[in-house]
């Protein structure tokens, strides 16, 4: 489940940025190629992919670094509890 | 004739062929939108858009005004920018407070970016916020070139704090904020624009909108949604800039002919009628992709915008030369259309922004280079 998550990332990010390497723990913002719309996207994708919200709280550029940190997101958000919140 | 409204601005329309457009050539020698017709426009509802309908309609609707008055639109960019920034990320006593009547348009808003040292690269500003003794904030700073900035009761301002840029909303009527008008601008001369001062301007805690430091994502979703008001308002532009031309095309006799039946005029005006229709469709599809919550939206706004501003600046232009000296002319719509459409290649992301934005964008999908970190432009 989570690995599918991680994979949905990981397959989005490439597509956007094809025959880069990126392995899931590879800090995203420190490889030069990303700018604010990128990062726009990346909230996006995910509240679309996923049928989420991202809720203020959780807008921390360290939850979008790496694809891990992203999993772990979407998995929070996931919960009954947070995902209440996110749609506040 | 393909100057026909966009479907579901039928109510829009009529209203800027008998409020607007009779009267855009006063407000911008007049430098002022007046009073009634912002209430006209809370009347109709247009002020909420951002949040009460779908973008595609957002754009229709922002087509339609900036059609009719590019001040009128740029007002309603501004306004929508900070309606979308309390709506997305506003806490629950500012949304209390301020979505009904920013929706209303009870209270207007305005944007807050653009310094003497930050304009393309919005980065760069350096107004700050620190922690007030107590609780909230106390803001310093001096923002340029505020659309709106004469009249809003809130302003969405973007500072520095202890971990980067920040987004605030901010009271006008706060101790602490002061606001100059701005006259004699080439273009958008209605707009009400202003410079605002902000001298140590208490916030409470909840005038912070997300988490602090989120400033530079706030400020790319509004501008994504500014761009969208801007591409639209300028598809408006190329609109009345054909109307106006194949009306004067259609009267005028030069050289044994109506000016419509000399090819070389019927090719300005083939040009104004084929972009009004590109513009008009990238509207649509960035409005929709923006509907069904599609990140690429990002890069087809930007696409719109580039495309919408630069064909709009070549439609005025084009319709500055159909009309000859009498487009010249002082008060004259051709002229008003001409100095607007300059403005729209230079606010909310300049053509050589998007370029760079575009560019970069097909550059990675292809594999082919990595974006450094330019920023999106102010409005
Ligand atoms: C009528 C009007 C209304 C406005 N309303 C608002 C508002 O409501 N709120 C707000 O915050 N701001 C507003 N602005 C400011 C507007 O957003 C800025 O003018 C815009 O972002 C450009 O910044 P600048 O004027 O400082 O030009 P600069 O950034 O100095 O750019 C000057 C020129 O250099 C080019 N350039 C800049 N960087 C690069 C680069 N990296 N590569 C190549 N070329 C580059 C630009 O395209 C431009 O042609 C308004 C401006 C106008 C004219």
């Amino acid at each position: 489940m989570s690995d599918q998550t991680g994979r949905t990332i990981r397959d989005f990010v490439l597509s956007r940025f094809p025959g880069v390497e990126l392995d899931d723990d590879v800090d995203i913002f420190t490889l030069g190629f990303v700018n604010s719309l990128f990062a726009m996207e990346l909230v996006m994708f995910l509240e679309k992919e996923f049928g989420l919200r991202i809720p203020n709280e959780e807008m921390s550029l360290d939850n979008f670094r790496t694809v891990s940190a992203m999993s772990a997101l979407v998995g929070r958000l996931r919960t009954p509890d947070a995902a209440s919140v996110g749609e506040a | 004739m393909s100057t026909a409204a966009p479907p579901g601005t039928a109510g829009a329309r009529a209203f800027v062929d008998t409020e607007l457009i009779p009267h855009a050539d006063a407000f911008d020698r007049d430098e002022a939108i007046p009073e009634w017709l912002l209430g006209s426009v809370a009347e109709h509802g247009w002020w909420g858009a951002v949040r009460t309908g779908s973008m595609v309609e957002f754009a229709a609707l922002h087509e339609e005004i900036g059609r009719g008055c590019s001040s009128l639109r740029s007002l309603l960019t501004v306004h929508s920018m900070a309606l979308y920034a309390v709506d997305r990320w506003g806490a629950d006593a500012l949304r209390e407070r301020w979505l009904e009547p920013l929706t209303a348009g009870t209270a207007l808003g305005a944007f807050c970016l653009t310094e003497s040292a930050a304009g393309s690269d919005f980065t760069a500003v350096e107004a700050s916020a620190r922690p007030a003794p107590g609780g909230g904030w106390l803001l310093d700073g001096h923002k340029k070139w505020v659309t709106g900035g004469e009249r809003a009761e809130v302003f969405l301002v973007f500072a520095r704090t202890g971990r980067g840029v920040s987004a605030f909303l901010v009271e006008a009527g706060a101790p602490g904020v002061s606001r100059t008008p701005v006259r004699g601008l080439l273009g958008t001369r209605a707009a009400l624009t202003a410079e605002v001062r902000f001298e140590g301007a208490r916030l409470p805690a909840a005038a912070l909108l997300g988490a602090e430091g989120m400033g530079t994502a706030i400020a790319t979703g509004v501008l994504d949604i500014g761009r969208h008001s801007v591409a639209a308002g300028s598809t408006g532009i190329i609109a009345a800039a054909l109307e106006g031309s194949v009306r004067h095309a259609a009267g005028r006799r030069q050289g044994g002919a109506l000016l419509g039946e000399h090819q070389l005029i019927q090719r300005l005006i083939t040009r104004m009628a084929v972009d009004l229709r590109a513009a008009r469709a990238l509207c649509r599809d960035a409005g929709a992709l923006k509907d069904a919550g599609d990140p690429a939206t990002l890069m087809a706004t930007c696409a719109a915008k580039y495309f919408a501003s630069t064909a709009a600046m070549r439609a005025a232009t084009d319709a500055v030369q159909i009309h000859g000296a009498v487009g010249c002319s002082d008060g004259h719509p051709a002229n008003r259309l001409f100095r607007d459409a300059k403005i729209m290649e230079i606010i909310e992301g300049s053509s050589q922004i998007q370029e760079i934005l575009i560019a970069q964008h097909a550059l990675t999908a292809a594999g082919a280079g990595r974006p450094r970190t330019p920023e999106g432009g102010a409005s």
